[in-house]
């Protein structure tokens, strides 16, 4: 045998060179353009596709290697938590609330970056962010299943999480973070990589699995914990994946940097609309606080998404327009949110309730500025007519925003008593938003949002009733069939915590967890 | 200058890793939250394989950071010797 | 750019009127008053009085409000998106010039909401 070991071992720089390039081959039956159909026509400009430099060096090998480790250790967890009825562990059950809107809100979304990533996966010609892009792929398929196999244990206990897919299609308030992927999946490939792998990878999950997820433990959610630290490790990488595809696009060519401010912009928005139902859950809905929203969002919106702003100002781009506008709605959004579930509560697949005294006094402190002037005198009235038997529903179907599909519940940056309300004619039809921001995206595109699919408009047309149904029989009652559309079970999934079964069966079963009788 | 941050689950495996940038570190600072830790720094982070390795008394190889690693900012300069995060180009 | 795509294309108008059963939609917000959290979105005919807006159909969306009772509408300003306007309570929706997707706003002088915070 004249086999030589090679002398030595090569550095993790070679390793991966070998490994992710000269993968392929510029192709001769067919143009370049017909095999690679969708990179050119959004007119973001690449002359070197080599010059894609992978931060994490990440191999297939080590790859699988850690994943699995993530793996094991996550399903330890799941059946420990399991085996020893973890969900009674949780501070109270109003938290379940939070994993509610959860697996029907964010998981399906992991999902769809599963085929998002796989559909750019394919379409980007150069090697380097296709198997970068392939490898995230696999991390949100994985995310979304670890989310529902951790949350499943809860499901068997709690109501409202029992049909996440179809919900995710029909519910008024889920068709926010549907329309937000939706967007992003049928842009171009470049600016899928802005919206997700950069605005919402980079400058927003951080808001969802760090301070959300460390206020999981802090209620004594193992489960969650663990799967959510578990995602967000992968988010790392992709958020320096989001990082390295923006320097790509502005290194290439400087006609890029218009087209990926505007990216910018509009999915920073974007994603500050859908975020405000995460900080909605953790002002309100972690029963034990670890920090407000505005203190999150100043750590890592404010903090790390403008160091990062400051580090792209080198090629050009200037911090997403909103930021000023956002600065001023961080003390108001969670609030305001709160506020729309809680009378909206009774087409909901989970529960709400007003927060205690405690809890009003914990929002007081955290948000000096408005708590007190601007929402605890509708709360504390919300609470007495609760205490007289007639807690507030609203039973009038709201005015939407045609871009983020949010009720238009936001008030003007500088008038925190007086709704924002922003429109445009296009085409003879109008068109109304909750914000410049909204109002912006349409404006720049408006035959992508025309066909916006609004709940509300959509319940009116009649399209949001079972099949069967008849709404010109006697006695219709619209809210009923609607509910039994989404597959909602009238007093059993929606309505105030209060008086709920969730409330019974989680005293019930403590009760029998800690006593003999 | 701008703050870099590397957050990291709390658990066994990931004590010496954090005695180990802190000592690297002198600039850094540690948040401790629910179930996690965050170090800021201004500037950069370096982790160093061979300051963990010298705490574990074992081989470390500095991707089995992937397992307890949460969440991340600045550039990512990722060698056999060294995972350095930094906003200097 | 009506939409940046890889081919012209027009996209489908989900919410034209004619998909409404002859009805339009009318948006309406009361101003100074977000225990309401959003305004409200009716689907109307276009041949309603106006005047059945106020005194048949607002009564039923905005009655939990303490406020309510104490709403006087020869007081009452109207907006039409935005812009200070004047309906005639007699005339229909049609008559008055509104269109689908339309959206007015009304203010109740002195009814600034619970114990004043415009709720």
């Amino acid at each position: 045998m004249d086999m030589k070991a090679s002398k030595k071992k090569l550095g993790l720089k070679e390793r991966y060179a070998h490994l992710t390039r000269g993968l392929d081959w510029e192709t001769s039956y067919q143009k370049m353009d017909d095999v690679f159909p969708f990179d050119k026509f959004e007119g973001i400009k690449i002359h070197d596709w080599d010059k894609w430099e992978d931060p994490f060096r990440l191999t297939m090998d080590a790859y699988w290697k850690y994943q699995a480790e993530k793996e094991r250790k996550l399903y330890a967890i799941i059946d420990a938590f399991q085996q020893n009825n973890g969900h009674l562990g949780i501070t109270d059950a109003r938290y379940v609330n939070a994993l509610k809107l959860f697996i029907t809100g964010i998981s399906p979304l992991e999902y769809m970056a599963h085929r998002g990533f796989t559909h750019v996966g394919r379409h980007f010609r150069g090697v380097g962010p296709r198997v970068a892009c392939q490898m995230q792929a696999i991390d949100e398929i994985r995310h979304s299943q670890t989310q529902i196999h951790s949350m499943s244990n809860y499901n068997r206990h709690y109501n409202g999480m029992h049909d996440f897919k179809n919900m995710i299609e029909k519910v008024w308030y889920l068709s926010v973070p549907r329309s937000f992927f939706d967007d992003a999946v049928t842009a171009g490939p470049f600016e899928f990589m802005i919206a997700i792998g950069f605005s919402f990878e980079y400058v927003l999950t951080n808001l969802l699995f760090v301070p959300f997820i460390s206020g999981a433990a802090f209620n004594g959610d193992m489960g969650a914990t663990t799967f959510g630290f578990s995602a967000q490790s992968d988010e790392a990488r992709h958020m320096t994946l989001g990082l390295e595809c923006i320097k790509f696009m502005l290194e290439q060519d400087p006609d890029n940097l218009p087209i990926v401010q505007k990216w910018i912009d509009k999915w920073t928005w974007r994603g500050v609309r859908v975020l405000s139902l995460v900080g909605m859950m953790m002002d309100y809905m972690l029963p034990k606080r670890v920090m407000s929203w505005q203190e999150a969002w100043e750590i890592y919106f404010e903090q790390n998404g403008g160091a990062l702003f400051k580090d792209l100002a080198r090629y050009g781009i200037t911090i997403p327009k909103c930021v000023e506008q956002v600065t001023k709605d961080k003390e108001h959004i969670s609030h305001q949110v709160w506020s729309t579930f809680y009378q909206y509560g009774g087409v909901a697949a989970f529960h709400t309730w007003m927060p205690s005294d405690e809890e009003m006094d914990w929002l007081s402190a955290k948000y000096p500025n408005t708590f007190d002037k601007y929402y605890r005198p509708r709360f504390t009235y919300w609470r007495e007519q609760e205490a007289q038997g007639k807690r507030f529903y609203n039973n009038s179907l709201p005015m939407l925003c045609q871009t983020c599909q949010i009720p238009l519940v936001f008030t003007e940056p500088d008038d925190p008593t007086k709704i924002a309300y922003r429109e445009s004619d296009y085409q003879g039809e109008k068109y109304h938003f909750c914000s410049d921001g909204c109002k912006e995206i349409f404006d720049n595109e408006p035959e992508k949002y025309v066909q916006a699919w609004l709940p509300v408009h959509q319940i009116y047309q009649g399209h949001c009733f079972k099949p069967d149904v008849d709404p010109t029989a006697p006695g219709f009652d619209p809210l009923a069939a609607v509910l039994d559309w989404y597959n909602l079970v009238d007093g059993q999934d929606n309505k105030d915590f209060n008086g709920s079964e969730d409330q019974r069966n989680f005293a019930a079963w403590r009760g029998m967890a800690t006593r003999n009788d | 200058m701008s703050t870099v941050f590397l957050a990291l689950q709390t658990n066994d495996d990931t004590r010496p890793l954090i005695e180990a940038i802190l000592a690297d570190n002198p600039q850094a600072v540690l948040r401790e939250e629910p179930a996690m830790v965050k170090i800021d720094a201004e500037g950069s982070l370096v982790v160093r394989r061979s300051s963990i390795e010298a705490i574990l008394g074992r081989p470390f190889d500095l991707q089995e950071l992937q397992i307890n690693l949460i969440s991340l900012s600045g550039h990512v300069d990722e060698t056999d010797d060294e995972f350095t995060l930094s906003w200097a180009h | 750019m009506p939409v940046v795509a890889l081919k012209p294309y027009q996209g489908e108008v989900k919410d034209r009127q004619e998909n409404f059963h002859g009805n339009q939609l009318l948006y309406v917000g009361w101003e100074d008053h977000l225990m309401f959290c959003a305004p409200l979105c009716f689907m109307l005919p276009p041949d309603l009085r106006f005047g059945d807006l106020p005194e048949q159909i607002l009564p039923g969306a905005y009655g939990a409000h303490p406020d309510w009772a104490r709403v006087d509408w020869s007081e009452a300003r109207w907006f039409r998106s935005g812009r200070p306007w004047q309906p005639d309570f007699d005339k229909t929706l049609a008559e008055n010039g509104l269109g689908h997707k339309e959206v007015l706003r009304f203010q109740t002088p002195g009814l600034t909401g619970i114990a004043g915070s415009c709720s």
